[in-house]
């Protein structure tokens, strides 16, 4: 069986690091790393992924734009996308969830429930990662 | 004696042996028969002496039940080792989630300490701990400020959610941040409830003095948290001792760097004019 792969793009170093440690608990998923919008599009087209997780504030490409093109593109319209906000950025939050993100998690982070979003979503799109006791 | 004839005695031999084997066939089926009659009459016998007998009765009575209660001690047991199974189970669960929490507390320090030294630049260094105060710690309003030697005085040198020209310097020792930075103690603070919704840039929640052995470098005060933090957890105490160390030691450590990589740049000058 091929390996799950999450995107995530986000330009913050540490919380690129944050989100990649809590998502190595979900063992059998590959995760790759994008520090802009603009990084992520490129990496989600010339690769599969089945999960991107997408900050919203980004220099380059927002995360806005990005989920708007993603939508729009016919091979990634189907990958489902979680975008990470402040619980400040409400109407951004909205229209990301309205240009097609399937879920959202607000800072600070919590790598509970980083996994909780990100499992739910994989089993929905296929197969189940293999991961630590629920 | 013909041909026929012969045929004819042969065949009727064949069919006297078939019969005989038939009759013997025959009689052991009713010699069967018969065992298993009297094999019957045997067992209503013996059920009808148990019914008639209390003694008998009571003693397959006292059998079954004896069976009974061996079997109910038997449930029982396994019904302790259930309880004590699932008992074990939820200590367990328990557990696994404090590891769990635990290990998530873990990560966050490593993340913040990590990225705390991960460059000599001071600016990189300064985004750095802002980057830890809004999503490790939640903080919405908040300023880092870098103590001025020469003065005494903290100088906001970063701020987030406000504007960094408004943020007043503080002297050392004095006011709720220039003593928290002095004390070389976080301090923390109940929000004021009369000036709930004004800022004060005077009076924060928290304040975390950045000190270098017994040096200060700089202090970080946070004003407000973000809308869905409530208060602050273990975890966030655990950071602000992260900040307090490293963030003043990647702090100082990046200007040492760049006073160096300035004086290297100033004598290699130097060098190059004097071999010219």
């Amino acid at each position: 069986m091929e390996r799950q792969r999450i995107l995530i793009v986000e330009d913050s170093p540490t919380m690129r690091q944050l989100l990649v440690f809590a998502l190595r608990r979900l063992r059998g998923v590959e995760i790759v790393e994008a520090q802009d919008g603009m990084d992520g599009l490129r990496k989600l087209s010339s690769d599969r992924f089945d999960l991107a997780l997408i900050d919203i504030n980004m220099p380059v490409m927002d995360g806005l734009k990005l989920i708007g093109l993603m939508r729009g593109e016919e091979s990634l319209k189907n990958v489902p996308v979680v975008v990470i906000t402040t619980e400040g950025a409400a109407q951004d939050r909205e229209r990301a969830m309205r240009l097609g993100a399937n879920e959202y998690l607000t800072k600070p982070i919590q790598a509970n429930r980083v996994l909780e979003v990100a499992r739910s979503l994989l089993e929905r799109g296929g197969a189940r990662p293999t991961d630590l006791p629920t | 004696m013909s041909d026929e004839q012969a045929n004819r005695d042969a065949r009727g031999e064949e069919f006297l042996q078939a019969f005989r084997r038939g009759m013997d066939f025959t009689r052991e089926l009713l010699h069967e028969n018969e065992r298993l009659r009297r094999r019957l009459a045997e067992f209503e016998d013996q059920q009808q002496n148990a019914a008639r007998s209390p003694h008998e009765w009571e003693k397959l009575r006292g059998e079954l039940l004896g069976r009974i209660r061996g079997l109910e001690r038997e449930y029982a047991s396994m019904r302790e080792r259930l309880d004590e199974v699932e008992h074990e189970n939820r200590a367990f669960a328990d557990r696994y989630l404090e590891i769990e929490q635990e290990n998530n507390n873990l990560a966050n320090l490593y993340v913040a300490s990590y990225q705390l030294h991960s460059t000599l630049d001071v600016d990189e260094v300064i985004r750095i701990i802002t980057e830890i105060v809004i999503n490790l710690i939640g903080a919405d309003r908040f300023a880092i400020y870098v103590i001025d030697p020469r003065r005494q005085e903290l100088r906001a040198v970063a701020a987030e959610g406000l504007e960094l020209g408004r943020v007043p310097p503080c002297r050392l020792g004095e006011g709720r941040i220039g003593s928290a930075v002095a004390s070389d103690t976080t301090q923390a603070w109940d929000p004021d409830p009369v000036s709930a919704g004004e800022l004060d840039l005077e009076q924060p929640l928290v304040c975390i003095p950045l000190r270098v052995e017994q040096q200060p470098i700089g202090g970080i005060a946070i004003f407000r948290l973000l809308q869905q933090k409530q208060g602050f957890s273990t975890l966030d105490h655990e950071l602000f001792n992260v900040l307090a160390g490293h963030a003043a030691t990647a702090i100082f450590a990046a200007r040492l760097y760049s006073q160096s990589e300035r004086k290297l740049s100033t004598i290699q000058g130097f060098l190059d004019l004097l071999t010219q």
